[in-house]
């Protein structure tokens, strides 16, 4: 599990929200271009968190329940959720070692 | 991204947008060991630009990401080295400058910032709350989650009036609001903004907070003339304003001016030996994307001069 999984509407339940490891859901789209330059960065840190932090993400323009359901109105907009609840949520784009400490606060 | 990135370089640029890259590309092609660092996306802050119509050379214009790209590959193909890392520091060392990052320490003997600014933030009440709640930085980013719904836009600028004219495809109508009586932006780019029947202006206003408890809903503004303060129903507002260099990791090293900026001369040299400046960092900047790349040059060819001296 080291690259991002795709997750969609009819899945995000039991991938994410039902995960026993927590689990890092990239809300991103085509259109933006921050997101694709976010995307490498997170398919790093998805190989260097492997175990610890599942990373998986939802195309926002195709799947406009969930990202409705958590308020999407920025992206990318990265939301890491444990045992179901989101706890922590990171908007706009961040250089890796930024994000770094967010995950390892998840972890603490 | 560098696995086991040499430490020794005859320059270092710092920052990988117009001004930075245009200096790669003239000290790779001197072959002098060049080698860039990058804290976030090489091509910097023109690849928010939906549409740069004013790099001469594109008569059709050019998106900013794609400007950025090609720039990134024009300098490759002379063999610069391009790492990503935060800089943190910058020290002199006898005849070596010494540049401290968050992937360890890099030494070369010239150096040319050219880190840029950033976007500024409007530092009021709701602001940081409502962050992807309906306050944004990035329209290309985010202009489609408010389709027919009304939007303002905070500042006078080019990237204000830029942003306002993506988002009026999108929303049911645009606010720019203005803490003047008139546009900073060019004549050109007001012009179009006007033509957009989408668009409106309020005119010497500020926000004074933004509001809503989910999702942005009001925001309170002051007239700056008569003090009157208001109210606007909005779903989103979008900041553009106030562009502050990033110069912090060079107080006490290089000689800044009282806004943040470095000073430098017509080479493009500071106060300090072997260190250059280049683009939106420098003092009195235009801060546009052709000023940026030729300062990137000149500081280039003087660097080679410091270098072979």
């Amino acid at each position: 599990m080291s690259k991002p999984i795709e997750v969609d509407d009819a899945s995000f339940e039991q991938k994410v929200l039902e995960s026993k490891i927590p689990v890092l859901v990239d809300f991103w789209a085509p259109w933006c271009r921050p997101c694709l330059m976010a995307a490498p960065v997170l398919e790093e840190l998805a190989k260097e968190y492997a175990d610890k932090i599942t990373f998986t993400k939802l195309d926002v323009d195709q799947n406009a329940k969930v990202a409705a359901k958590y308020n999407i109105m920025a992206i990318p907009n990265l939301i890491i959720f444990k045992e179901g609840k989101p706890v922590s949520q990171i908007v706009g784009y961040k250089p890796k070692e930024e994000l770094k400490k967010d995950l390892d606060a998840v972890l603490k | 991204m560098t696995v086991k990135a040499k430490k020794e370089y005859d320059v270092i640029i710092i920052g990988g947008g117009p001004a930075g890259l245009s200096a790669g590309i003239y000290t790779s092609r001197a072959r002098l060991n060049s080698l860039l660092i990058e804290r976030g996306v090489v091509g910097g802050r023109i690849t928010d630009a939906e549409l740069v119509e004013n790099y001469p050379g594109f008569a059709e214009g050019v998106s900013g990401a794609e400007l950025g790209q090609l720039m990134q590959r024009q300098a490759a193909k002379y063999g610069l080295s391009i790492v990503t890392a935060e800089v943190t520091g910058l020290e002199l060392k006898k005849e070596k400058r010494v540049v401290k990052t968050t992937r360890g320490d890099f030494t070369a003997k010239a150096v040319i910032i050219a880190s840029g600014s950033e976007r500024g933030k409007l530092g009021i009440p709701g602001e940081k709350e409502l962050t992807g709640k309906g306050v944004s930085y990035c329209a290309t980013c985010d202009a489609p989650f408010f389709k027919e719904k009304p939007i303002a836009v905070v500042g006078g600028g080019n990237a204000a009036i830029s942003e306002a004219l993506h988002l009026a495809k999108f929303a049911s109508h645009v606010i720019v609001i203005h803490r003047r009586n008139q546009l900073r932006a060019t004549r050109i780019m007001e012009e179009k903004a006007r033509a957009q029947s989408r668009i409106e202006f309020l005119w010497d206003t500020v926000v004074e907070k933004i509001d809503g408890k989910d999702a942005v809903k009001q925001l309170i503004l002051r007239q700056v003339k008569t003090g009157k303060p208001s109210t606007l129903d909005i779903a989103g507002v979008f900041v553009a304003v106030g562009l502050k260099p990033g110069t912090d990791f060079l107080k006490g090293v290089v000689p800044l001016d009282k806004a943040g900026y470095i000073i430098t001369n017509d080479r493009m040299e500071t106060e300090i030996p072997g260190i250059f400046a280049a683009g939106d960092i420098r003092q009195h900047s235009p801060r546009q994307a052709i000023t940026a790349a030729g300062d990137g040059a000149t500081a280039a060819v003087n660097a080679e001069i410091f270098i072979s001296q």
